[in-house]
């Protein structure tokens, strides 16, 4: 008995279960690299997919990324007024939102809406057997699904930071205008004084490692979902939780690079 | 186009399936399954829920790979083919699946050319549409072209679902349950079809089915399938005038009900 059990398992179930979980997923990962470059391209597709993300996150985005911006200022007023200092509330706030805000607030948002539609989306394919009808057609269900949509993240979710950061911007810019009647342009003048190339350059290279994340995760768990509609549930379910557990652990792996670039 | 009978040609297989094993787990599926489909042939399949009739045909398209045993396809052995032969082996084999599996964000049009324009990168739009239009008009359903899977009948279905198979001109087609949940009507008019598309594009079938009306009018041949291997094969009358308890219980299960 006991021999049959090493056979069958190499340390126990569930440690062999995490690295075989590990490696397929490794294998899929890798698999977009593979594939991404080699024709024939889903143009059509990928437009389609950046539509939809753009599309569906969008007026959630405008709305957290204002009340972010107006709520973040208004809080850090009284502290700077301490010490008479809310003239540098600008150039805080911009600090503070297009280094850490804006990326995290997108790739959060995005994580939710986004990931949870494809893991969902995907997962129901998996589920009625689409996309094997798709491989037994001898067409290669992985580029069509899985490369058009993490193409498609990986390209929007960097434009959707901008944006959001844009738009935090705004809603401090209504802050300060209502007490300091400082001007537009003045406003962001001071802002961005602190702000060097790395920080915008951080903050896009953010952007897109949480799009090629979330779109990822989602295409994975989708692609892995187990027999029944209860699978597509688990599915999206799983792409937010995962992503957003990847998110943060880039977060702190890209700050830490920047950091030590900056030097 | 003029429909003549089928001929057999008991010298060419097609498909030959020879000693397969599949188990999932401790779920012993294929016990042993033997298997030989001829050119213009149509295979019924018999057996009850679970007994890994679709697991069967799954193995020959390539979608699940046996544990032990081979299934070979026009000459080439499924499991060992990788990539691009895999490929090019599979436009040669149309699958309808058990739930159909249409693309239920496209419309039956986009269903139908979805392969077609993906294998065939040079037609040009007249072609295409030609082509759907064809096999639209050979399942009859012309008018559907522009609506969505959601909004048709699981008999309708069913029928884009065998259309989407035949645009690729298949040479083998894979039939999981054509009949399953319809209507007797129906289930005739499908009946019809698959033996309509056997006469007229030639193709040596796979039929899977519990429904023993369908295999009686579709069969050139039936196999029963019981505990993992075939029991039983031959013509309709020859499997059913068995004495085998197993069989007849099959057979006295589908007509009571
Ligand atoms: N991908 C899979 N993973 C695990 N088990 C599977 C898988 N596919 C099929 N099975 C198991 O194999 C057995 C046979 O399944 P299969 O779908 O071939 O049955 P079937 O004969 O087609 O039945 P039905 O008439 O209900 O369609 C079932 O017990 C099923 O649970
Ligand atoms: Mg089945």
């Amino acid at each position: 008995m006991s021999l049959k059990q090493t056979r069958e398992f190499v340390i126990t179930k569930g440690v062999d279960e995490y690295f075989i979980n590990l490696y397929s997923a490794a294998k899929f990962v890798l698999r977009f690299f593979n594939e991404v470059l080699r024709p024939p391209y889903e143009g059509k597709e990928i437009i389609k997919q950046c539509y939809e993300i753009g599309y569906k996150s969008f007026p959630l985005i405008s709305l957290t990324g204002f009340i972010t911006g107006l709520v973040f200022t208004k809080q850090s007023r009284p502290s700077l007024a301490e010490f008479g200092a809310t003239s540098w509330l600008p150039s805080l706030v911009a600090i503070a939102i297009i280094k850490a805000l804006a990326p995290l607030v997108t790739a959060l948002i995005a994580a939710g809406k986004v990931g949870s539609n494809i893991g969902a989306e995907i997962g129901s394919m998996r589920v009625t057997e689409q996309i094997d009808a798709m491989e037994v057609s001898a067409v290669n269900p992985y580029k069509f699904l899985v490369v058009s949509r993490v193409l498609a993240t990986t390209f929007m979710i960097p434009i959707l930071t901008c944006y959001t950061g844009f738009v935090a911007m705004m809603g401090a810019y209504l802050n300060v205008q209502t007490n300091e009647m400082t001007s537009f342009v003045s406003f962001f003048e001071q802002a961005f004084e602190k702000i060097s190339f790395l920080d915008i350059f951080s903050s896009l290279t953010k952007g897109i490692v949480y799009g090629f994340t979330i779109g990822i995760v989602g295409c994975y768990k989708g692609y892995n979902a187990t027999q029944g509609t209860e699978g597509v549930g688990k599915a999206a379910n799983a792409s937010v939780v995962m992503s957003m557990f990847l998110i943060f652990v880039e977060e702190i792996l890209i700050v830490q690079i920047t950091n030590s670039i900056r030097g | 186009m003029e429909n003549q009978p089928h001929v057999i040609d008991y010298n060419q297989p097609v498909i030959t399936v020879r000693d397969l094993y599949k188990s999932f787990g401790n779920n012993h599926v294929l016990k042993g399954v033997d298997l030989d489909l001829y050119k213009g042939e149509n295979v019924v399949v018999l057996g009850r829920s679970g007994t890994g009739k679709s697991v069967l045909i799954k193995i020959i398209s390539g979608l699940l790979k046996q544990d032990k045993g081979t299934a070979n396809v026009l000459g080439e052995e499924v499991a060992k083919l990788g990539g691009k032969q895999l490929q090019e082996l599979r436009l040669k084999i149309g699958f309808s699946f058990q739930n159909s599996a249409l693309y239920d964000s496209m419309t039956v049009r986009e269903n139908l050319e979805f392969p077609l324009v993906r294998n065939q990168r040079q037609l040009k739009r007249k072609e295409i549409n030609e082509s759907v239009e064809r096999v639209l008009n050979a399942v009859g359903l012309s008018q559907t072209i522009n609506q969505m899977p959601s909004e048709l009948s699981g008999g309708q279905r069913k029928r884009i679902g065998i259309a989407r198979t035949l645009i690729l001109r298949p040479e083998i087609m894979l039939y999981d349950e054509p009949t399953a949940g319809l209507d007797p009507i129906t289930c005739i008019e499908i009946n019809n079809l698959m033996n309509r598309v056997q006469e007229t594009f030639k193709t040596s079938s796979i039929i899977i089915t519990h429904d023993l009306t369908c295999a009686k009018a579709t069969g050139d041949r039936v196999a029963m399938l019981l505990e993992g291997k075939f029991i039983k094969q031959g013509t309709f009358d020859e499997v059913f005038n068995s004495d085998d308890e197993r069989i007849k219980s099959f057979y006295n299960y589908n007509f009571i009900k």
